[in-house]
């Protein structure tokens, strides 16, 4: 009974539910304070860990992440299934929050162009970015390396197709000497190493983009998030040209 | 007054073994020709019986691979003019004692080093990563410490009342070496200072000449004994010959490495931080190699030097061993100097991220670092440019556009069409737009473009346009990732 009673006390949450009755009747009134303590886990749900981390911008996202943010000093892992379904604007707030705080941010080996005047319109300082395009994979490696280790940058945001284990776990350790934010862009069907701190997958339907949690510390699984990212682009409503400047064969918007 | 002396007895030899690690046999001869004689030779080739008077030919008797060089006088005083300039962070006070010997006024600079010993740790180490050895001697006077320079003896006499007790140790032979006098004192008997300065003057005069008591007063300061200062030189080239033609990155690092420390002792003596060097890599018969470091900010600081030109030299690929190195300084300017700082502010951390970006651009190249600027231009392709990181110099509310995506297409794509609707992964549909854009007739890069936020079947938020020209069609120009 007293190993029960301490079972009870460290909050093994089967153990609540196997002595509803003794639980009860001896701690109910201490239940609520038991179950907040931080260090008990309970299965449905992500620990409450203090690491530090940055605030995504996002609150229905946040709940979901430990430290409710993005783990700063650790690696995050973002599949995203194509380009243009939001898999950059999901950082915008954060990047725009730490080139505001005079933290510098790298793009190292981005897929298009980073169009200027949409970074500043997102809120990026552009006075605290630094793009990066080194020509081989291992110069990529060694520049995220270099980039995750100062701890000027605040945040490095990188597209790898193809990585080793072992260098994500250089990356990784990188990333915590440094205590920068890691991105890593991938595509959607690259293979997963046990390294990073958080995994992302990013997806779209509906015109919303739909983030599942694919791994985080201290925590299961939890469901999908549905972001609006577009709510700007999507309230403008389609005008037809002035008659004036139609082209005769302009084909009606595809509705 | 405090005065240092730095004597170089291996100068002639140094300077030809600096440059590497492992120098092989070597020895220095007084000419070019087997008929010279060995003036200087190396720790191996003495341990294997070279001795210095031998012939040449004596000399590859005994060491059949042995590396005779000849004796370059002008190059000894050239390196002992750099080691003058190093020795500027030290003092302002520098004056060249030929052939072999440096004078630096010490008493001047204790406080701000913390004390002689802290001085000659900092002098010790720069010496030895210059890659000269040195014996070194205080004194209140400048012949003083020479003479305990050229004596081989490390003393540190701080007060004028013990200096005339030490000097009466010396062997007399040290005040002239290269006349008679020397040979005189010895068959008079006298073979110290000490019993010199015992002999009557007037008798001493009289026999050997004014100069050798003028000298003794001036060693123990009853004369003034002044001492041209050394100018230091405007700008900063300097040389360094490898004994043995060089291909690996390390081994030339090693050597460069040297060059570096003795211009970061000239930025440190001028008050100055280089924004761009010159490394030149000689090679035998063929053109030059040329390594042109540019670097974001000014600077001095050796360690970092070498970081960046580490990851140089890694990249390059020599047609050819070197067997020289010249380093020039081609730009620098004053380097502001700042107080230490209790806490960590802004300004140690731009130095960080200067490093970084000189770093990265070391290995990457320097158009693979760039920043991005918004440019305020009507045309999407020229709204942007590439910039110096840290450098955007375009006012915060320019163009702040939610309708702009975040990818841009280096150039734009035409889309297929289908029945007259653009195709990408499926048939276009359009959600919002027109945007018209017509503009750039001013520089003949005119475009006339109705813009379109469009999707595809899979969800992909496109940005496409359509020509308005004559051709039409329709084109992707961005993703809103």
């Amino acid at each position: 009974m007293i190993s029960a009673f301490l079972s009870a006390l460290i909050g093994i949450y089967l153990h609540l539910i196997n002595f509803p009755d003794f639980v009860l009747s001896v701690a109910a009134p201490t239940l609520d304070a038991v179950l907040n303590h931080p260090a008990i886990w309970r299965g449905n749900d992500c620990a409450r860990v203090a690491v530090p981390s940055v605030p995504t911008g996002f609150a229905e996202l946040d709940v979901l992440l430990p430290g409710e943010g993005w783990p700063s000093g650790a690696l995050t892992e973002i599949y995203f299934e194509r380009p243009g379904i939001g898999e950059l604007q999901l950082v915008m707030p954060a990047a725009a929050r730490l080139t505001r705080a005079e933290r510098w941010l790298a793009m190292i080996a981005p897929p298009c162009i980073p169009y200027a005047p949409a970074l500043a319109a997102h809120g990026v300082r552009l006075s605290r970015l630094m793009l990066l395009q080194p020509k081989t994979a291992d110069e990529q490696l060694w520049a995220c390396e270099q980039a995750l280790h100062s701890e000027n940058c605040g945040a490095v945001l990188a597209w790898m197709n193809r990585i080793q284990e072992r260098a994500m776990r250089r990356l990784q350790l990188a990333a915590e000497r440094g205590g920068t934010l890691a991105m890593l862009f991938r595509p959607a069907r690259a293979t997963a190493f046990p390294s990073a701190a958080l995994r992302l997958h990013v997806s779209k339907a509906d015109g919303r983009t739909i983030v599942r949690i694919l791994k985080r510390r201290g925590g299961g699984i939890s469901a999908p998030v549905a972001l609006d990212l577009y709510g700007e682009v999507n309230r403008r409503p389609i005008t037809s040209p002035r008659p004036a400047v139609v082209l005769p064969c302009l084909p009606a918007p595809a509705h | 007054m405090l005065w240092l002396a730095l004597h170089f007895p291996r100068l002639s030899l140094e300077i030809f073994t600096r440059g590497t690690r492992k120098p092989g046999p070597l020895a220095v001869a007084s000419s070019p020709g087997s008929n010279a004689t060995i003036v200087a030779c190396d720790r191996q080739s003495y341990a294997r019986g070279v001795r210095c008077g031998m012939t040449v030919s004596a000399a590859w008797a005994l060491i059949s691979e042995l590396k005779i060089i000849a004796h370059d006088e002008a190059a000894e005083r050239a390196a002992l003019e750099r080691i003058a300039v190093w020795g500027f962070q030290f003092t302002p006070a520098v004056s060249i004692a030929a052939p072999a010997e440096l004078l630096l006024e010490a008493g001047g600079s204790l406080k701000l080093f913390g004390g002689l010993n802290r001085m000659h740790q900092c002098l010790e180490r720069g010496l030895a990563e210059l890659g000269y050895s040195a014996s070194a001697a205080y004194a209140p006077t400048p012949l003083a410490a020479q003479l305990f320079a050229r004596a081989g003896l490390s003393v540190r006499i701080q007060h004028r009342d013990v200096l005339r007790h030490e000097l009466e140790k010396l062997p007399a032979s040290l005040l002239d070496r290269h006349s008679e006098t020397a040979a005189m004192l010895e068959s008079f008997g006298i073979h110290t200072i000490g019993e010199c300065l015992h002999l009557p003057r007037s008798g001493l005069a009289h026999r050997l000449g004014q100069r050798l008591l003028d000298d003794l007063d001036r060693a123990l300061g009853k004369r003034p004994d002044p001492r041209p200062p050394f100018i230091p030189p405007p700008g900063f080239t300097a040389s360094l010959p490898l004994p043995a033609p060089v291909e690996q990155a390390e081994a030339l690092l090693f050597a460069a490495r040297r060059l570096l420390t003795e211009l970061c002792g000239w930025l440190a003596a001028t008050g100055n931080g280089v924004q761009s060097l010159r490394f030149t890599l000689v090679h035998e018969d063929h053109a030059d190699t040329q390594i042109v470091m540019k670097l974001v900010a000014a600077n001095r600081d050796l360690e970092h030097l070498t970081c960046v030109l580490r990851e140089r030299l890694v990249r390059i690929d020599l047609p050819r061993a070197v067997t020289a190195i010249t380093l020039a300084a081609e730009q620098f300017q004053p380097l502001a100097s700042h107080n230490l700082s209790f806490l960590p502010d802004a300004h140690i951390h731009a130095e960080g991220i200067v490093r970084l970006i000189e770093r990265l651009r070391a290995r990457l190249g320097d158009e693979a670092v760039c920043g991005l600027t918004a440019f305020p231009d009507y045309r999407p392709e020229r709204a942007w440019r590439i910039c110096e990181p840290g450098n955007d110099a375009a006012p915060e509310e320019l163009q702040a556009f939610f309708s702009r995506p975040l990818w841009l297409l280096a150039s734009p794509r035409p889309l297929r069409e289908i029945a007259a609707i653009p195709h990408y992964a499926g048939p276009l549909s359009l959600l919002a737009g027109p945007e018209r854009i017509e503009a750039g007739w001013w520089d003949g890069h005119d475009v006339a473009r109705d813009y379109f936020v469009a999707s595809n079947p899979v969800q992909s938020l496109l940005w496409i346009y359509r020509e308005r020209s004559a051709a039409g069609g329709w084109y992707l120009h961005g993703f809103f990732g």
